[in-house]
């Protein structure tokens, strides 16, 4: 039985079990799968009954990395990801994660183990207050008082980090609490979870939804602007039906990649700052905006007051702090993407004839496509090139993770999504490092997908250790570092806008030599310095499914992320790439 | 968490754009600190605030907020504190709408020659006077804000010692549509 204590009064039917017990068992009922954790102090009670537990547990080697493949897997499966830490230095780690989860709304349960109650408020050994300091950056945190108290904050965490907007919620559990006893019980009804103040469902406006209808149907110059509430609320069949129905271009945001095939004629791709022309150009001349989940982040709008001037906005959102936060709406209903696209469907709504419009867009899409500098044979590899040949070598149904920077904005632009949960990455905080633990995450969530981290040599070198868990746990992700020896985004941009004045963005191709760096973790290191080896080492990590893979791609730092609108911009004054700028 | 206001002359507890957030929260701990600490994080301007029990004394309570609506839009403040799970409903009170009142305490120094005055003082802004020693009184007065701001300017003529004002609670009056409630 190892460390289980279970006493059991037939006449009554109680069980008691210590608080860590209870917590584990929680956890069970919620259907968790995985955790992803590393002990302490704190929490060593509940690291006891997790021996005897159905559910697997990763150890990780950082906390932050926890936090990160709770989020990769809550990406790539929809469903909420687990971490579990412990107090002081073990929670204070995980904050990144928890502030990047809250950011994308992506739903995890954080449990941290906490000092005794006694202790608390005492600077006790590995004490802090992580409750006060995720408040902003969860979407709510519990401190239990009581092993009572156990089992309704567990299931009350996994209730509200997936409903509604989903989002992080921390559980921080004190040591006594989890060595003290009780009687089992588990919540059986919403009303058991006591949330006076937490309605996530509303019933569906119809008055509104005959008002975008009116907007709609009169709308000649639309765009379905789709965020990333459409994959939160698995819409993407009905956003297709709808698209189809009615013609309508789409734009996927950096959280939306996925949502609508890039394959599709009508997808324009991505809006922004690194957005395709066609894309940003159809937003800013569009008369009908229909956002979809979608929070007018100012990496999307550029200069607010002259984003998209002319379009009227329908913006459909489950969170109604979003309506007139950024842009006032014409029409705002509250609801899940899914609801309000079917809504449309049902009612046949149709927009003016789109024959002009789609002269329009496709005169920008055949103008100012996607391109890049020709391929140089013996290198300085092009990263644009090093991503299409993994994409076009890749299994169908790949996940791609990333870091952020240039990396990032080349695999969205370059990589082509078919399919919800295959682009995992860091949107609204945008933490580098955020790669490598995500693909962990999401190989664990989805161990029949091939998942490629894609990552630049600065994120790598920030969370890199996690490779060690990968190889340690049994989970083969594959992982292409386009080193270009420099923080890339910030190097273009103090080439761009500091007169190339480079103040501290050199990191070095060379150190650390992450070839034996992998192999020191356990993993193949291979690298490639021209394009025969890029092809190659390609191969050799495609034919390697037992063992993590890192590849050392050398590539040249000289380029630059385009299309580009400078920040505080207006979108009207998209850079497009040196290549096709005598033709605009 | 108050904005100074420009001086004017007199003390005006009543900012020009100020709306009242009748916030009905779970009694539980740490709950104020999240409410203020979103005000905090998203740049909303808190010019009082009172928290005291709730009808239903045990589970909730009651925090009466007075807002500057210029700092964001008055929209944007409801809507991100109905996202706290611990707030249960919100009541907006428009200003015209609402009876308001607040309680304040002084202590003033006094002598026979001022002690008259002041007397005079209390008796027309309807406070009463609570405690007295030989050299000062500590006097009350429950009544509306703006009753207080002028109580208080009368008493820029003496010397105070300590004066103290609870921000405002408010109701909407009688007769008129019940307030906004967001739950």
């Amino acid at each position: 039985m190892g460390g289980l204590f279970l006493l059991t009064n037939n006449k009554r039917n109680i069980v008691q079990l210590t608080g860590a017990q209870a917590l584990i068992k929680s956890l069970e009922m919620e259907g968790v799968e995985v955790i992803f954790g590393l002990p302490g102090g704190a929490i060593l009670p509940v690291y006891d009954p997790l021996i005897d537990s159905s559910i697997r547990h990763v150890l990780v080697r950082h906390e932050q990395g926890a936090g990160h493949m709770a989020e990769g897997y809550a990406l790539a499966t929809g469903r909420p990801g687990v971490a579990m830490v412990t107090s002081g230095p073990g929670a204070t780690n995980i904050v990144t994660p928890i502030g990047n989860a809250h950011m994308d709304s992506t739903p995890l349960v954080i449990i941290t183990g906490q000092v005794a109650t006694v202790a608390i408020g005492t600077d006790a050994f590995q004490e802090c207050d992580i409750t006060g300091i995720t408040m902003g950056i969860t979407k709510h945190n519990f401190l239990v008082k009581s092993a009572h108290e156990i089992p309704r904050a567990v299931a009350a965490a996994f209730h509200i980090a997936t409903t509604g907007r989903p989002g992080p919620v921390l559980v921080d559990v004190p040591k006594d609490v989890t060595q003290s006893m009780m009687e089992w019980w588990y919540p059986a009804t919403l009303e058991e979870l006591d949330l006076p103040g937490y309605h996530p469902v509303v019933e569906l406006d119809q008055d509104r939804i005959r008002q975008a209808i009116d907007l709609i149907t009169k709308a000649e110059r639309p765009v379905l602007y789709v965020g990333g509430g459409t994959l939160k609320s698995r819409a993407s069949a009905q956003l297709l039906s709808f698209a189809e129905r009615t013609g309508m271009p789409v734009v996927t945001t950096l959280m939306a990649r996925g949502a609508f095939p890039d394959s599709h004629p009508q997808h324009l791709g991505m809006p922004g700052m690194h957005g395709m022309y066609s894309a940003v150009t159809a937003i800013q001349k569009s008369d009908l905006l229909i956002s979809l989940g979608a929070r007018f982040d100012d990496r999307v709008t550029g200069n607010i007051p002259a984003f998209a001037p002319r379009a009227q906005i329908i913006h459909v959102d489950i969170d109604k702090a979003e309506f007139n936060k950024v842009r006032h709406a014409d029409v705002a209903i509250r609801s899940n993407v899914g609801a309000v696209l079917e809504a449309f469907d049902a009612a046949l709504a149709v927009p003016q004839n789109l024959d002009v419009w789609w002269k329009e867009i496709n005169a920008w899409r055949e103008a100012y496509p996607l391109v890049y500098d020709e391929p140089v044979a013996e290198g300085p590899l092009r990263p644009q090139f090093v991503i299409e040949s993994i994409a076009t070598a890749a299994a169908p149904g790949t996940i791609v993770t990333s870091g952020v920077g240039q990396h990032q904005m080349w695999a969205s632009q370059f990589w082509k999504f078919e399919e919800p949960g295959t682009w995992v990455n860091s949107g609204g905080a945008g933490t580098m490092g955020f790669g490598v633990p995500a693909a962990i995450g999401a190989k664990v969530g989805r161990p029949d997908r091939t998942v490629w981290c894609i990552d630049g040599d600065g994120c790598f070198q920030m969370t890199a250790q996690e490779l060690v868990t990968a190889r340690a746990e049994g989970i083969p992700i594959k992982v292409a570092i386009l080193n270009n020896a420099y923080l890339g985004m910030v190097r273009q941009w103090q080439e761009m806008f500091y007169e190339e004045r480079y103040s501290e963005v050199y990191l070095s191709p060379d150190l650390p030599d992450y070839v034996k760096w992998a192999e020191a973790m356990g993993c193949v290191g291979l690298r490639a310095t021209n394009v025969v080896e890029m092809h190659a080492a390609i191969a050799t990590a495609n034919s390697i499914n037992d063992v993590p893979v890192v590849i050392d791609f050398r590539t040249d730092s000289s380029e630059k992320v385009f299309p580009m609108v400078a920040a505080g911009a207006s979108n009207d004054d998209i850079m497009v790439h040196p290549l096709q700028r005598e033709s605009k | 968490m108050n904005t100074p206001e420009p001086f004017l002359g007199v003390t005006s507890h009543t900012p020009v754009r100020h709306h009242i957030l009748s916030v009905m929260v779970e009694n539980k701990a740490g709950v104020l600190a999240r409410v203020a600490g979103l005000f905090a994080r998203r740049g909303f301007n808190i010019y009082s605030l009172a928290v005291a029990p709730a009808e239903t004394k045990a589970r909730f309570s009651r925090i009466t907020i007075v807002v500057d609506a210029e700092s964001a839009p008055l929209e944007q403040i409801v809507e991100q504190l109905d996202k706290l799970v611990n707030v249960v409903a919100i009541s907006d009170i428009t200003p015209k709408e609402a009876l308001e009142r607040e309680l304040l305490l002084a202590t003033i120094k006094t002598n026979v020659d001022s002690r008259t005055s002041l007397l005079d003082v209390v008796g027309k802004s309807g406070a009463a006077i609570v405690d007295v020693d030989a050299g000062s009184v500590t006097l009350m007065l429950a009544g509306t804000p703006a009753a207080c701001d002028e109580l208080e300017r009368e008493l820029e003529n003496y010397t105070t010692v300590e004066l103290h004002r609870t921000g405002r609670v408010a109701l909407p009056r009688l007769g008129k549509a019940a307030p906004a409630s967001i739950d």
